[in-house]
């Protein structure tokens, strides 16, 4: 038996073709960083589509009250108005106590009593088929009730604009995060190119096409990323089901309400980061063969 | 010896090997160092190139292996243009080559066994199937007891006889050896002399650059002279 054949083969490849350790430290940070900021953005989405749910699930009536009827009057009426549209669960009036406690962190309590407030009615919607403002505004006209009907359109529309700009931020972060990744993969392929000059061209005078020669790099960077990639990846898992811990259902912040199946969807990220790796170093790898001439 | 050349089994007239027409080449700061270079080497023909230092033997064995291309004339290996031809096409010309540098170009991180046997690995064959072969080339060359050993503990002369064991263990049809035979003892020289001779005889072409005239005379090899960029001798 040849002692050589008894294990694996040696790769053709020597170990450490071009600085690997610290490729593989840039690589695992990189998909760290790339990780968070996917995980931050699912949670940045998750949390402005559960704010403009409820607010599309929710309206609030300002009431007018006629001559000789009081405000509460008017909005007793009006909320026994409402909650009999379909696609009303809920309508109740506000009192003046629970008024003055939504506006005292703002205004304080020195002038809360003398300030006139108005007459409203929170309307609770069906989230399922919910009540346009329309057909609320018919039956308040209907019933003799002067209001404005506000469906908080106009602040929903802010919040979920403002949560896609996050999410494309976020995005953004990731795909410059895994640019990065890719160049730095380009670069040390070519610096380990360039130090392994004279094993390239001894592969190719024994009859090594340029395909086979860069595949040989491809597939070292490939596996390296891979495994740096798993690194960064559980890193970020663990910081992820740390913030869930920490912070429970609602998140740490209700900006950022993160879930344990956030920490399961970072587990593509070695394929990915391998995939990257390997594109950049094919491309990086047949440019400089051909740059030999 | 289980190693064939794959031309042995060919019945048609083969092309010749090797055909320079006017070959000029330079590098930037020589830039004649061979001028109109016109040399023919036969199918199963055996030549050695002689010639001083700095003649240009180096260059002319790096145009063959198309490790350089001519800047002038035509170069044709196994009967195709090989000095135009794109670079996608050169591996296939240098897998009917076999190459025994000067400097060895051993990979010093693989072992003596995965050395001899890079150029059928690197051509996709399986272990299984050339293990043997590989095997029995490196006992031939007097390496049999050292198949796990590294380049860096052989010698000078077990480095020679390995890079020549990895340049026929393909049984390719061209053979170009620069100074094989430079760093060995007597004995062993005149042993990987027979195994050139036992390669030709089965009809590889082999072109040996060497100072040692004496060598050359030994082998009954047709003598080629290379001075001042041109080859004299041979059937140019």
């Amino acid at each position: 038996m040849i002692p050589g054949l008894t294990g694996r083969r040696a790769p053709i490849l020597p170990r450490d073709a071009g600085g690997e350790p610290w490729l593989a430290a840039v690589i695992a940070v990189l998909c760290f960083l790339a990780c968070l900021s996917a995980v931050g953005a699912l949670a940045a989405d998750r949390a402005a589509h559960g704010w403009a749910r409820q607010l599309r699930a929710e309206a609030t009536v300002q009431v007018r009250p006629r001559v000789g009827e009081t405000g509460a009057e008017a909005a007793a009426r009006a909320a026994e108005t409402l909650a009999g549209v379909d696609g009303v669960e809920e309508a109740q009036a506000m009192d003046r106590k629970t008024a003055e406690a939504l506006l005292r962190p703002w205004i304080g309590d020195a002038v809360l009593p003398d300030l006139p407030l108005p007459f409203l009615v929170t309307v609770r919607l069906d989230r399922d088929a919910p009540a346009s403002p329309v057909s609320l505004s018919r039956a308040l006209a209907s019933a003799g009730v002067d209001a404005t009907v506000d469906d908080h359109s106009l602040w929903r529309r802010e919040v979920e604009r403002s949560a896609g700009l996050i999410t494309v931020l976020a995005a953004a972060a990731f795909l410059l995060t895994a640019g990065a990744a890719g160049a730095a993969v380009a670069y040390a392929t070519r610096a380990g190119m360039a130090a392994q000059g004279a094993l390239i061209e001894t592969l190719s005078l024994n009859g090594a096409s340029d395909g086979r020669i860069a595949g040989l790099f491809q597939m070292r960077y490939g596996l390296l990323a891979a495994g740096a990639g798993a690194a960064g990846a559980l890193a970020a898992m663990l910081v992820t089901a740390f913030v869930r811990f920490l912070g429970g259902a609602e998140g740490v912040t209700p900006a950022l309400p993160v879930t344990w199946s956030d920490a399961l969807i970072l587990s593509p990220c070695p394929l990915l980061a391998a995939t990257v790796a390997l594109v950049a170093a094919r491309f990086a790898a047949l440019a400089r063969l051909k740059g030999r001439g | 010896m289980s190693v064939q050349p794959r031309r042995a089994a060919e019945t048609a007239p083969a092309p010749d090997t090797v055909r320079l027409g006017g070959v000029g080449f330079g590098y930037a700061e020589t830039p004649d160092v061979l001028r109109d270079v016109n040399l023919i080497l036969p199918a199963g023909s055996f030549h050695f190139l002689t010639g001083p230092s700095g003649a240009g033997k180096s260059t002319l064995l790096k145009l063959l292996t198309l490790a350089e291309r001519p800047v002038a004339g035509s170069l044709e290996l196994f009967g195709e243009d090989a000095g135009s031809a794109p670079r996608s096409a050169l591996p296939a010309f240098r897998r009917r080559m076999g190459v025994v540098f000067q400097d060895f170009r051993l990979l010093d991180h693989l072992t003596a066994f995965d050395n001899a046997a890079l150029p059928l690995r690197l051509s996709g064959a399986k272990l299984d199937s050339y293990s043997a072969d590989v095997e029995e080339m490196l006992d031939w060359v007097g390496l049999g007891s050292k198949l796990d050993a590294r380049p860096p503990a052989l010698s000078g002369g077990e480095k020679q006889r390995l890079a020549i064991a990895r340049a026929v263990v393909t049984g390719p049809e061209l053979i170009v050896a620069d100074e094989p035979t430079g760093s060995v003892d007597a004995v062993m020289g005149e042993r990987l002399l027979k195994l050139f001779q036992t390669l030709n005889k089965l009809g590889t072409t082999i072109l040996i650059a060497s100072h040692d005239e004496s060598l050359a005379e030994r082998s009954g090899a047709t003598l080629l002279r290379l001075e001042n960029g041109r080859v004299t001798g041979g059937a140019a």
